[in-house]
């Protein structure tokens, strides 16, 4: 058995009294997808931004390749090759689609000034692989439509030879057309080895994509599961009643019945 | 490779767009600075004629406004509040507000002062030592920095709202300049120290002269030139769409004209002729019988004033210092995510505000050749004004420099036309305060026009 690429272990995190994430155990191996699931307020946003840098865990580990690491903020995250696509694409909206690409590590020239037309040229290139219809280059991104913002946050997180790669509801703002190239593309990142957790509300979405399934519920880990060994209505049980089906490894969040 | 400014636009829709538009596209002119600049000459013409009628002289349109002795002025009275404006704009474009700047000013510069007129002369530097003024504007430079980094620490650090921290400055360092010379007014200030306010001291003048103000201004059009040259060889570069030629030839020449124009203005602004006879006594030239015309030149007080322009704006397009304010001030959340420190970023844009401060401390002392406690007072309201009539968004994430030291010299031009017609000073605030509510209700519109 190899290393895990990603493994969290009994994470704790609470804001104000209420345990948002209560002992969660998760995993990721190399090329492999793992689908989080879970109602609104289960915890899979926050257990996925305590990896990420942007929340600090009250308890628990976090090892990277086998090795402990610690997290303090984005930068730290980064450093690991940790990459995130936000729910709410985390972009900043008034600057254009290279200083988004670019921003918090800007190419700079050799007098130390910012090379934006650097980054441009670089930009053109990436958008021109994940969106060729993109061409709005000069505009800032509050101008650019949902898809077109969505490729901007996708370039971003995959650019900079990202290794874990966490997308929060990735296609919840795109329609039929570019959920479908979202899908092409993380089954292209998948074979190159980077390790996706894919989090969503969309069943259909998850076991498409996924390897394996984890399902929390009130901060809990329900259960994990290969996809091809449950069923969708076994999946379908674990995010609404906490039942933990029999090929599933179940979790502290498991109901016993 | 097309020859238009964005690949974007198909040949359709261009041939709809009006020649402005197309003018503006090519140019990459921003339409709202374009706005801005028509709203200034509307106003020097405006005045100039009106004061004509009123009382003819040898302005352009034959009154009092648009001659080179009140130009030169304008600007010199612009400086201050220019200054501290480029700073106000990246306050307001990380979605905080200063409102302690004219405070900051104050006690600044009765430190400043009373080191230059007390302390300093009991330490054993004579008055009139060249020292001084060097001595002054250094820690003018170091206290407003560090009242600033204050105030920007208690914003990040300690969580509390820019609008509070600064209001609390506003009343503290009012009441810190009134404890520092309980009430009493520093004067005169030291006399090479005077020379940044622009006046004459003695018969040293606070400005260049006619030929370093030439030298200066061909300095810039060089500089113009190079830019163009150097951002078209880096479009080609990466083949990037490239302006027209007929554009970039129009800006080099436009921005020429403009900066040699505004120097020959200037220079025609001769010194008093009772400066002249003394300055001639004291070199042994014989005045001839027509005078003797010694221009002033650009005022130091502008030139600094320019030269913050100059810097602060680099530090706003080409460092990352400035990429992340910008970020920030979009999406303050985004940029934490992407990694930037925003509480460190935050203290140091309240450093540099308060150090602007100081640079306008010395600025206002040296020309009213005094600090007083009541130096600065509502300056902090004419800066944020300044930097709002500039196109400065309060919703944070929008504004620029040049937007603001235009912003700063449409206010000054307004207060300085009135009094030229005699308004009394009541008249005057109401007209400010209309038009600082005009100009942002009119930037609304054209912003809302234009999605």
């Amino acid at each position: 058995m190899t290393t895990p690429l990603v493994e969290m272990r009994d994470i704790s995190i609470a804001f104000g009294g209420i345990k948002a994430v209560d002992h969660a155990s998760i995993d990721l191996y190399p090329g492999e997808v793992v689908g989080l699931l879970g109602h609104n307020g289960a915890g899979k946003s926050t257990l996925i931004k305590i990896l990420s840098g942007a929340y600090r865990r009250d308890q628990g580990e976090i090892y990277v390749d086998g090795k402990q690491v610690e997290i303090y903020n984005p930068r730290d995250a980064k450093a690991l090759g940790i990459e995130t696509i936000y729910q709410t694409l985390a972009l900043a909206d008034n600057v254009d689609a290279a200083a988004n690409l670019y921003l918090g590590r800007e190419l700079m020239t050799a007098y130390g000034t910012l090379d934006d037309v650097a980054m441009e040229a670089e930009c053109r290139k990436v958008m021109g692989r994940l969106n060729p219809n993109f061409r709005r280059f000069k505009e800032p991104v509050k101008a650019l439509s949902g898809g077109q913002r969505q490729s901007v946050a996708i370039a971003r997180a995959i650019h900079f030879n990202a290794r874990i790669l966490i997308m929060d509801e990735p296609t919840a703002a795109l329609g039929p057309a570019e959920t479908a190239q979202v899908g092409e593309l993380i089954k292209q990142l998948k074979a190159e080895g980077i390790g996706i957790f894919l989090i969503s509300h969309d069943l259909h979405d998850v076991t498409d994509l996924a390897d394996r399934v984890t399902v929390m519920k009130n901060g809990e880990i329900v259960g994990s599961a290969k996809v091809n060994e449950v069923t969708q209505d076994e999946i379908l049980g674990m995010i609404i009643a906490g039942k933990c089906p029999p090929n599933a490894t179940p979790g502290p969040g498991a109901v016993n019945l | 490779m097309t020859d238009t400014a964005t690949g974007g636009t198909g040949a359709a829709s261009r041939n709809r767009d009006s020649a402005l538009t197309r003018f503006l596209r090519a140019t990459e002119i921003d339409s709202r600075i374009l706005g801005m600049i028509g709203a200034l000459v509307a106003i020097w013409v405006g005045f100039d004629i009106y004061s004509g009628m009123l009382r003819p002289s040898d302005g352009l349109f034959g009154g009092t406004f648009l001659t080179a002795r009140n130009i030169w002025t304008l600007l010199v009275q612009t400086s201050s509040i220019a200054v501290m404006a480029t700073g106000m704009v990246l306050v307001i474009v990380m979605r905080h507000i200063d409102l302690s700047v004219g405070s900051i000013l104050a006690f600044v510069a009765v430190v400043i002062g009373s080191l230059q007129v007390f302390w300093l002369p009991q330490l054993g530097l004579p008055i009139g030592h060249p020292l001084i003024w060097v001595i002054a504007l250094v820690c003018a430079l170091a206290l407003g920095g560090s009242i600033g980094a204050i105030h920007g620490a208690l914003i990040a650090y300690a969580g509390i709202p820019a609008f509070i921290v600064t209001l609390g400055g506003l009343i503290f360092w009012r009441g810190a300049s009134w404890a520092v010379i309980r009430g009493e007014t520093v004067a005169p200030m030291d006399k090479t120290f005077k020379l940044i306010g622009g006046g004459i001291s003695g018969t040293t003048p606070g400005s260049i002269g006619a030929t370093a103000s030439w030298g200066i201004a061909f300095l810039i059009c060089a500089g113009i030139v190079a830019g163009l040259l150097y951002g078209r060889k880096q479009r080609r570069k990466f083949e990037f769409p490239l302006r027209p030629v007929w554009a970039e030839t129009f800006l080099a020449v436009t921005g020429c004209v403009l900066v040699l124009g505004a120097t020959y203005v200037i220079n025609r602004y001769y010194w008093p002729t009772g400066v002249v006879n003394r300055w001639a006594e004291q070199n042994n030239v014989t005045v001839p019988e027509e005078g003797l015309d010694i221009s002033f030149g650009y005022a130091l007080p502008v030139l600094i004033a320019l030269g913050v322009g100059i810097v602060m704006t680099f530090l706003a397009t080409k460092t990352r210092f400035g990429r992340y304010i910008y970020a920030t001030g979009g999406n303050p959340e985004a940029a934490e995510l992407a990694g930037i420190n925003t509480k460190r970023l935050t203290v140091w844009v309240f450093a540099l505000m308060g150090t602007l401060a100081g640079i306008s401390a010395c600025i206002s002392a040296a020309r009213l050749d005094a600090a007083s406690n009541a130096l600065g007072l509502f300056d902090e309201l004419y800066t944020i004004a300044a930097a709002v009539i500039g196109g400065t968004s309060l919703a944070g994430g929008l504004g620029t420099i040049y937007g603001a030291i235009l912003g700063a010299l449409v206010m000054q031009s307004l207060q300085s036309g009135m009094t030229l017609l005699n308004f009394e000073s009541a008249y005057k605030d109401m007209v400010v305060g209309g038009v600082l509510v005009f100009a942002v209700w009119l930037d609304q519109m054209y912003r809302r026009r234009l999605k």
